[in-house]
């Protein structure tokens, strides 16, 4: 574990603190693919407006959080991307989202198929009360991924130790998955995620039950699968934006009040709102 | 400067002393709450529990002697005098299987005509040679159906006649009534149930050791008898109900569980699944009684089911249970945790599949206890039984479901209406006794299905 892991995340929020921070994360270049394209969103809940006509691209390899106070909507417009506001009675979704090009919202397009090619990560660690093995090979095996036992084991040790879960749990894969700790009972989450071999993670506040080694656990992992996915976390500590995002999105009111590179939005931000919410006045 | 800030301070401090008087003021009244509330807790949780004591004890206590009757001991000659019968034919080369039929139902007849009873008082007399009895009192004691069982003893093996054998018979109800006590026995002659000269003969046979108390397994083995009380038994009745839990079981609980998913998991939202819900909801609050009602009018006059089949009485307690079992799954279904149905969802499971591979096994207890709990509800059920002619007497144990039969809890229900009172006061009991034993036994078993489930996780 590394130094960073061990000290934990800061719990202030400190702008000046931030500077240290931001000094890992680099700016993507600009030649990055863009994975995500989202045109004029809205989403209404009944009658009440939780997104307000927002429009973002979100880049390939890359971490893009999304920041703001609670109830701003950065939650619900993450649950547009793999169509999970479908479940919610009532739920009303406008405008246009893009991945890889194809729209999402097409009455043709299977919503099983999106969310095998888009991973969700949820707030509360929710292993499914079954075996760990159980708990990663159910999306592999589900979607017709693995035919032979050799090869679900093969899946799933590969999932299991890209979530950086492999060597605490080889030795008890067929105990419940609910038997283990919040932060191993996350990756084990994130390793069921990956095991579909998605193109994108969704990350909806992942660490916010965790205790502060835990979130470092977990950071570490989201750094290392950004070389080969695309991911969108939700978080509510601007810390851990600063820490391991590229890209930072604030939302307030259900308005995206400003998406720019991680460095420009903690150092320079170009809105009052901004400012006042990273520096503490608002939130 | 320093003045104030001192006279602040120690009003801070009488403030804080306040509230902390007014706190431990009001601490006392709480914890006197709090403990009147405990004790009257603990009273409802004791009475209820004596209740529940006195019931079953009271139960146990009735029903407990039924399962001992009164037998007698002793030695039957099979006189030939007496059991006069030719050989039993046997199939003549030649004849036809019907004509054989008939031959040997003629010598059946014939060998039931015979006085076996001459051979039962023979059998008695010997026990009290002295004695002055006539033959009216002695078989008093004995139960009337002793005669068939020599019968049945002649034609299963014909080389008997002439032979004395040891044989345990059935003493009759009113014997039984005499020798426990049942009947009060200070009262006067015309009030007995036996003649003086039986009752003096049960005593003097009780006291040698003839008469004495055996275990009734015939309680377990023979159907329900007017004509010999004492050798009735619960075999059709309990057959009865077992093939209405089957049916109930069959038919019940998929259809309820069934629905329930559909109706919790599926169903769109509109007029048409509210009115489905408002009135499964209304069902659960019918008397049973209208669901005999129901069954009659629609089961036997519409579609011409037997009467007093368990199929009827199993179809009629399938509608009764339904709205238990799908009003209980559907809590159950209810009670899912939201992540555990978006973990699914997020990993691309469809509908389908995330109710079926991850809602359903977490609520496998809580449907399995929603029909053991609707099941055990139908067997306890009279009512509805009453009114499709299931009250009816029957002396058949059912073979099928579409036999006439009765049902345990209205075999309890004819018992306790019958003339001789003392005697089957407590074979009510006793037969209280089965049904809460086959209803304990399911309780049982849905604990021990349940435990397994839930170590299964």
């Amino acid at each position: 574990m590394s130094r960073r892991a061990l000290a934990g995340p800061p719990q202030n929020t400190n702008r000046f603190a931030m500077h240290d921070v931001l000094s890992r994360t680099k700016p993507i270049s600009a030649d990055t693919r863009i994975r995500i394209t989202a045109r004029d969103v809205n989403v209404f809940y009944g009658a009440t407006q939780a997104i307000r006509t927002i429009s973002m691209d979100i880049p390939d390899c890359a971490v893009t959080a999304f920041i703001g106070p609670s109830g701003c909507g950065k939650s619900t417009f993450l649950r547009c991307f793999n169509r999970m506001n479908d479940t919610i009675e009532g739920a009303r979704v406008e405008g246009r989202i893009e991945i890889d090009g194809e729209d999402i919202y097409t009455p043709d397009l299977d919503v099983v198929e999106l969310r095998a090619r888009i991973g969700m990560v949820f707030q509360k660690p929710n292993p499914f009360p079954k075996s760990i093995f159980d708990n990663v090979a159910y999306g592999p095996r589900i979607h017709g991924l693995v035919r032979t036992r050799g090869e679900t084991e093969e899946v799933v040790e590969r999932s299991l130790q890209r979530a950086g879960l492999w060597k605490e749990v080889k030795d008890r894969l067929h105990e419940p998955g609910t038997g283990l700790s919040g932060g191993q009972q996350q990756r084990l989450c994130i390793a069921r995620a990956i095991a579909v071999g998605p193109e994108v993670i969704l990350m909806d506040e992942p660490c916010s039950a965790l205790d502060p080694i835990a979130t470092a656990v977990i950071e570490e992992l989201i750094d290392e699968l950004r070389t080969n996915y695309t991911i969108v976390l939700v978080t509510h500590s601007m810390q851990q934006a600063a820490r391991v995002s590229q890209k930072t999105a604030f939302f307030h009111l259900g308005k995206l009040i400003e998406y720019g590179d991680t460095e420009q939005v903690f150092t320079r931000p170009a809105e009052r709102q901004t400012e006042d919410y990273i520096s503490g006045k608002i939130g | 400067m320093a003045e104030i800030d001192k006279s602040g301070q120690s009003a801070m401090i009488d403030q804080a002393d306040e509230r902390r008087r007014i706190i431990r003021q009001g601490l006392g009244r709480r914890r006197r709450n709090e403990a009147i509330f405990r004790s009257l807790g603990l009273a409802a949780a004791l009475s209820a529990f004596g209740f529940v004591v006195v019931l079953f004890g009271n139960i146990v206590a009735s029903g407990l002697p039924a399962f001992w009757q009164v037998n007698i001991e002793t030695e039957v000659t099979f006189d030939p005098e007496v059991v006069n019968i030719e050989e039993r034919p046997v199939l003549q080369p030649g004849q036809s299987v019907a004509e054989y039929r008939r031959e040997d139902l003629a010598w059946q007849r014939r060998v039931s005509l015979a006085n076996w009873n001459a051979l039962i008082e023979a059998a008695i007399r010997q026990h009290a040679p002295d004695a002055d009895v006539d033959t009216r009192s002695i078989l008093s004691i004995v139960d009337p159906n002793a005669r068939f069982v020599l019968r049945d003893m002649v034609i299963e093996n014909p080389g008997i006649v002439g032979e004395t054998v040891p044989i345990r018979l059935l003493g009759s109800a009113n014997a039984d009534n005499w020798i426990k006590g049942t009947i009060d026995r200070s009262l006067p002659d015309h009030r007995q149930q036996l003649s003086p000269e039986a009752r003096a003969l049960a005593d003097a046979l009780h006291e040698e050791g003839v008469m004495r108390m055996r275990f009734a397994s015939h309680l377990f083995t023979n159907v329900d008898s007017r004509v010999a009380p004492a050798s009735a038994g619960l075999a059709g009745a309990f057959m009865g109900s077992l093939y209405m839990m089957l049916i109930v079981i069959v038919l019940a609980v998929p259809i309820g569980v069934a629905s329930a998913i559909y109706l919790e998991e599926f169903a769109p939202q509109n007029r048409l699944t509210d009115l489905i819900e408002v009135n499964i909801n209304n069902l659960a609050a019918v008397p049973s009684i209208v669901f005999g009602l129901l069954g009659a009018a629609v089961f036997i006059n519409v579609f011409g089911l037997p009467l007093s089949a368990p199929l009827a009485g199993g179809l009629v307690l399938t509608l009764m249970t339904l709205p238990t079992i799908i009003i209980a799954t559907r809590s159950s279904l209810r009670a899912v945790p939201p992540s555990l149905r978006q973990a699914a969802l997020g990993l691309g499971a469809s509908h389908t599949q995330m109710v079926f591979h991850h809602v359903l096994p977490v609520t496998y207890p809580g449907i399995l206890t929603a029909s053991i709990l609707g099941v055990a509800q139908a067997l306890g059920e009279t009512a509805p039984l009453l009114l499709i002619g299931m009250n009816a007497f029957v002396a058949n144990i059912p073979t099928s479901p579409l036999d006439q039969s009765t049902a345990l809890p209205v075999q309890i229900f004819l018992w306790q209406g019958n003339e001789n009172r003392n005697f089957f006061e407590p074979r009510t009991f006793a037969t209280i006794i089965v049904l809460l034993g086959l209803m304990l036994s399911l309780n049982a078993l849905a604990i021990y299905l349940r435990s397994r489930f839930e170590k299964r996780k």
